[in-house]
């Protein structure tokens, strides 16, 4: 971690209200977050707790009912189009589903070349371009010979979650967010997936905001880990002092829910 | 003394695709389950492990076909019985499947009690629907889920209810084996642990006498299953017990797949995860050696030549590779050394 810590994603008081009157149901209530520079920040919390409403209004996907979000410590803008193309050159999301992720008529070069292309590369030479993508695709341990022309759907769900990021490698921006990147997929390309991120993090300086169910991944991965219930975050510090020292009894709950292999998973307490 | 329920012997299935060519994902398996005990398989994607739940049932449609071996289930050979006949008299009774998408297996316009209901009346037409009211409900109470899920809509349920409900229905004749193909993948982990108790419930108020577990999770396995088996490209390449899998692996493999293990315990964030390189072999003409030879560390170029068979060790142990139990440990104890420093 950077000595000096910069800020880099903080929202205050943000809240996301879906419905009204008597159907309302508050998926955010009142979050602040504080994300500095190169850290891995987790966001835990079981199904319906309101992370990926928090993710998809950190990306801008859908409008806050409440709230502010800023970037580098100034308030995010993307009131018009352009500006959120801008904002999202700096913040990228990994979904949990990579079989939606994509858009099945382009194929796999297409994908890559947006992506340079976003990255203002339009004018480089195609040899270069190709280097480029090699060189992206090499990072994920895919090989570019043997995707070239493919389309997405020919891959596995492994490779494509590596695609994608192979997608972030090209873009470099400022933050990643991953949104369960791994539950869909089994537990020996998780591995591998989780060790690529960790490289962006490393290598890159990204921001990594990982976001999931499991607190075994996120004590794994984070610095710094946020407990989220009921749209509310309930814990929150380093993942040393979270997660072998939880405070509140729904810290407490999510632990033990999670299968161990050297202590006694206790099964009566759901 | 306990009873065989299952036993498969040399079960051999493919898949015809499109253009005609075999695709053998199940692969010579022969595989023993006693009367209360529970097995796991376990496997990354594409190793052969859901078809194997499917053969096991004896019910092949294509594009799925038998080659060889036997299935026989509580006596009964079913490896070459009429499909109409295994529907009727075995799927249900003897033998049920939750499938990995059970979430979706609900209709999504009829009532959970209307399923029973076809359910039931599938295998038994003379039961009224009282009687059937009657059965499903001190079913769901058992196994704790409330009565009150017999008359809604699969809509109205969460993804945990669903799948718990799928499991509930799936037993409601009191099969002999249960076969769960990942049941809890598409879960929380809260909701998980749900339908991990219930599993275990089933076996201990008699629901069914013995359990299939199908995972890549190799934690869940091993807090679930008496007895676990690693598939590898259609082939098992180890089986023992819970234990002796996981933490005493011995075909590469296996050491790999124990090295993708996470869980939050003192101590863990420091271990490394070592993924196992490359993609396993496709299977339309698979290599003539070890078929994890390209993806094994301790490769050597005996390997490759011809195939390796499954060796026994012990009661119940077994593990396919060309090197011996000692040169094994010795290579993973070398291993071991080389990352402590």
């Amino acid at each position: 971690m950077p000595d000096e810590k910069k800020l880099c994603l903080s929202t205050s008081g943000l809240t996301k209200v879906f419905g009204f009157g008597r159907q309302k149901t508050v998926a955010v209530d009142h979050v602040d977050i504080h994300f500095y520079e190169g850290e891995v920040a987790s966001i835990v919390g079981e199904s319906g707790s309101g992370k990926t409403t928090l993710a998809k209004m950190l990306l801008g996907l859908i409008n806050p009912t409440e709230g502010e979000v800023y970037f580098q410590g100034r308030k995010r803008d993307i009131s018009s189009q352009k500006k959120k193309k801008e904002y999202w050159k700096n913040i990228q999301a990994i979904f949990q589903d990579p079989y939606s992720s994509y858009n099945i008529f382009r194929n796999i070069d297409t994908v890559l070349l947006d992506c340079i292309h976003m990255r203002g590369g339009r004018h480089l030479p195609h040899a270069k371009k190709v280097e480029m993508m090699a060189e992206a695709c090499g990072f994920v341990n895919l090989k570019f010979e043997e995707l070239t022309k493919k389309y997405p759907f020919e891959l596995s769900g492994g490779q494509m979650q590596r695609l994608m990021i192979a997608r972030i490698f090209l873009l470099n921006p400022k933050i990643l967010l991953a949104d369960e990147p791994t539950s869909m997929i089994d537990a020996c390309s998780r591995a591998t997936i989780l060790d690529m991120l960790m490289q962006l993090r490393k290598e890159v300086g990204m921001t990594v905001i990982f976001i999931t169910h499991d607190i075994g991944l996120a004590y794994y991965v984070s610095d710094s880990v946020y407990i989220m219930e009921r749209g509310k975050f309930v814990e929150s510090g380093s993942a040393d002092e979270v997660i072998l020292h939880p405070k509140e009894a729904y810290t407490q709950r999510l632990i033990s829910d999670v299968p161990k292999i050297y202590e006694e998973w206790d099964l009566s307490t759901v | 003394m306990s009873n065989v329920i299952l036993e498969v012997r040399e079960l051999t299935t493919k898949w015809v695709t499109r253009f005609k060519e075999d695709i053998c994902a199940v692969d010579h398996v022969s595989l023993k389950v006693e009367e209360g005990k529970s097995l796991g398989i376990a496997g990354e994607s594409g190793c052969g492990k859901s078809t194997l739940a499917l053969s096991l049932m004896g019910y092949y449609f294509p594009p799925l076909h038998y080659m060889s071996g036997e299935i026989i289930i509580a006596g009964r050979n079913i490896s070459r019985m009429d499909p109409d006949d295994i529907r009727k008299s075995i799927l249900g009774r003897e033998i049920a499947y939750i499938p990995q998408s059970a979430m979706n297996a609900l209709n999504p316009t009829q009532k959970i009690i209307h399923f029973i209901e076809d359910v039931v009346q599938a295998h038994d037409p003379y039961q009224t629907k009282k009687e059937i009211y009657e059965l499903a409900r001190s079913c769901f109470e058992t196994l704790g889920l409330p009565a009150g899920v017999l008359q809604k809509y699969p809509v109205e349920l969460s993804g945990g209810m669903k799948q718990r409900t799928v499991i509930a229905i799936s037993v409601i004749l009191f099969p002999k084996v249960l076969i769960a193909d990942e049941p809890s993948s598409a879960l929380d982990v809260t909701s998980q642990k749900m339908v991990i108790k219930m599993l275990k419930n089933l076996m201990e108020n008699g629901f069914i006498e013995s359990l299939i577990f199908i995972t890549h999770e190799l934690p869940l396995l091993y807090n679930v299953t008496d007895d676990i088996m690693v598939m590898y490209a259609g082939q098992i390449v180890e089986k023992g017990t819970a234990k002796e899998v996981v933490f005493d692996p011995l075909h590469p493999y296996a050491k790999g797949l124990m090295g993708s293990i996470i869980v939050p315990e003192q101590g863990q964030r420091d271990v490394k995860l070592t993924a196992i390189p490359g993609v396993p072999p496709n299977l339309k003409n698979p290599p003539t050696g070890c078929r994890f030879a390209e993806r094994c560390k301790y490769v050597r170029p005996e390997c490759t030549l011809h195939s390796i068979p499954l060796r026994d060790v012990g009661v119940g142990r077994a593990y396919r590779c060309i090197l011996s139990e000692k040169e094994l440990r010795e290579a993973y104890a070398k291993e071991a050394d080389k990352n402590a420093r």
